[in-house]
């Protein structure tokens, strides 16, 4: 297993940026519950002022990730360098660098949210100037208007994760975790998280991992997804080198009947690529959609097999899963 | 598969003068995990208000029970100084912010915390500074009306400051318990269940009556109790004067407890954060 050398602890907390280094970098990063594998010899190097999107369905392993990285987890095997320091050995270190929004936001119901994040600029050793400047710039993101004077337990559900977000802003980390930042946000207040993320990773050089199960979202965001099942890392790139490295185009058919038989009926149809069964639904991935399609309804025709819907469309990473892992990402809302 | 190298935001941006974490003493830390326990009292009178009333009540029901028993039966006996003590004690003992805490660890904002630079230990002091702070505070009402009933210190102003003192360590040492018991089980009715331990140290002792008047079993247990010296070191600060005698016993018994309570609550806090 390769491992990493950590960089020695400096004498001051803010250290100047070596671009040579990673934002984070993983080396057969392993957490085990008992008898369960969490996260499975994970490699991960992410670049500064890079977004990465970590993509998997509920249960990939993609939580534990961060908690690993972010240092509320030891893991059990490996080592990760975040901002340039031992997860492992200087956890202190790592913490000055990242701000982190947890899946489930980790608020505290009795104080304001301004209470909350005035405590929270002090918390990392901000200034009171310091502070009430970025209050200032961070009321914008949160868009709570006068809310921000209320206590935290009147807020709604999606006030309480824009500031959860914001908390993890005030210090202007070099590393941004966000953890499922838009689950259970409405599309508007996505939209908005959406534009603070860019907004971060452009103004700011912010490096954010991110991790999702929505699909749109890394597409949207991401420089480079990870595709994550059952704790591995099965594929990794730019989406648009992800979409391509199962062909140009996909042809969906949803039928009646064997789906055995179905496949059978494709294997001489020239131009697939190759054939993914879910259910009663066939995924090929296809050279050229266009002149795939007809060959394909002819091909189920022959074999009489009832088609309820043949489809041509462009690639999505949820292609990308399922050819890699043999399922469908399981979304359980709808994100657009 | 592996991406090509590609330069991202921080090449191609610089980022202009932001405010970015640094680190702060451990004074910084603890006072701001004070601060902030100090902020939620207001907000959370229920959990202080009730251990006062009883305190007035015992002190008030206490002194109309016993008074006429107690000073026919020992010369020269004030039992309203004497009962002060105890009534002190009813309304310190169990005021603590291990409660939410123990919120805290349940809702995430713990979680919240140890992802912040700040020191792990100070987290548990902050809480602690600001339960003495609310103890001596406590102090103040029941002082206030041992006062009306006619109660002199023996030992002056510096007697009634080294009284509230006493009384608000002593709420720190036992609340030990009850951050031990939040820290370790993140449970709220465990910790409400640290409330068992008062009876014991509260009321087998000689919270009603002096010690000479206890007899048997009750007068071998009390024998134990640290609360007996703490009791006896806090009379004699109200009835007899300066008696290092009795104090040093009240500091041997208060460092005994905070040995234990301490000890166990650090453990469940090194337990909690050592990122399992």
């Amino acid at each position: 297993m390769h491992t990493m050398t950590p960089r020695p602890a400096p004498e001051h907390h803010v250290t100047e940026r070596q671009p040579e280094q990673p934002a984070i970098a993983a080396r057969g990063l392993t957490r085990t519950f008992g008898e369960v594998t969490a996260v499975d010899e994970l490699d991960l190097t992410i670049h500064r002022g890079e977004i990465y999107g970590l993509l998997g369905p509920n249960g990939a392993g993609k939580s534990t990730t961060v908690k690993m990285l972010c240092t509320l987890l030891a893991p059990t095997g490996g080592e990760a360098t975040v901002a340039g320091y031992s997860i492992a050995g200087q956890p202190q270190e790592v913490r000055f660098h990242i701000g982190v929004a947890l899946q489930d936001v980790a608020l505290d119901p009795r104080q304001t949210g301004l209470e909350l994040l005035r405590l929270q600029g002090q918390l990392y050793g901000l200034t009171d100037r310091e502070i009430e400047q970025r209050l200032g710039d961070l009321r914008e993101l949160v868009d709570l208007g006068d809310a921000l004077e209320r206590r935290i337990a009147t807020y709604s559900g999606g006030m309480q994760r824009r500031l959860d977000l914001a908390a993890a802003l005030v210090h202007n980390p070099d590393v941004l975790f966000l953890d499922e930042p838009t689950t259970g946000l409405d599309p508007i207040s996505r939209a908005r998280v959406w534009q603070e993320v860019r907004r971060l990773n452009h103004e700011l050089g912010m490096t954010i991992l991110l991790t999702t199960q929505y699909l749109e979202e890394v597409d949207e965001l991401a420089d480079r997804v990870g595709i994550v099942d059952a704790g591995r890392l099965v594929a990794e790139g730019t989406p648009s080198e992800l979409k391509r490295s199962i062909g140009t185009d996909v042809v969906v058919a949803r039928i009646d009947g064997n789906a055995d038989d179905a496949r059978h009926a494709l294997r001489d149809v020239f131009g697939i690529v190759a054939v993914d069964g879910h259910g009663q639904e066939l995924t090929m991935s296809v050279d050229d959609g266009a002149s795939t399609i007809g060959a394909v309804a002819i091909a189920f025709h022959d074999a009489s097999v009832r088609v309820r819907d043949l489809i041509l469309r462009t690639p999505t990473l949820d292609d990308v899963f399922l050819e890699m892992t043999g399922a469908h990402i399981d979304t359980q809302e709808d994100p657009s | 598969m592996t991406a090509a190298p590609i330069m991202y935001g921080t090449e191609r941006t610089a980022a202009p003068d932001v405010a970015h974490a640094r680190p702060a003493g451990m004074l910084h830390d603890v006072r701001t995990v004070a601060g902030r326990a100090l902020r939620a009292v207001p907000r959370d009178l229920e959990s202080i208000i009730p251990p006062v009333l009883i305190a007035f009540f015992f002190f008030i029901v206490n002194i109309g029970t016993l008074e006429n028993l107690t000073q026919n039966n020992v010369g020269g006996f004030d039992y309203t100084a004497f009962e002060m003590a105890t009534a002190i004690l009813l309304g310190v003992t169990g005021v603590s912010r291990a409660q939410a805490l123990v919120i805290d660890v349940q809702n995430g904002y713990f979680d919240r915390l140890l992802l912040t630079p700040v020191r792990r230990s100070a987290i548990l002091i902050g809480h602690m500074v600001a339960d003495v702070s609310v103890s001596a505070t406590l102090c103040v009402p029941i002082l206030a009306l041992a006062f009306a009933l006619g109660i002199d210190f023996r030992t002056g102003l510096l007697g009634v400051v080294a009284f509230v003192a006493i009384a608000s360590l002593w709420s720190l040492a036992f609340a030990g318990f009850g951050y031990a018991i939040a820290l370790k089980t993140g449970n709220p009715a465990a910790v409400n269940s640290s409330f068992l331990l008062f009876f014991p140290f509260l009321f087998l002792t000689s919270s009603y009556v002096p010690r000479s008047q206890l007899s048997g079993w009750l007068d071998t247990v009390a024998g134990w109790n640290p609360v007996t010296y703490l009791l006896a070191g806090m009379r004699s600060l109200t009835l007899s004067g300066w008696h290092w005698d009795d104090l040093g016993r009240a500091a041997l018994a208060l460092a005994l407890v905070f040995l234990v309570s301490f000890t166990l609550c650090f453990a469940a806090l090194r337990s909690r954060i050592n990122r399992r």
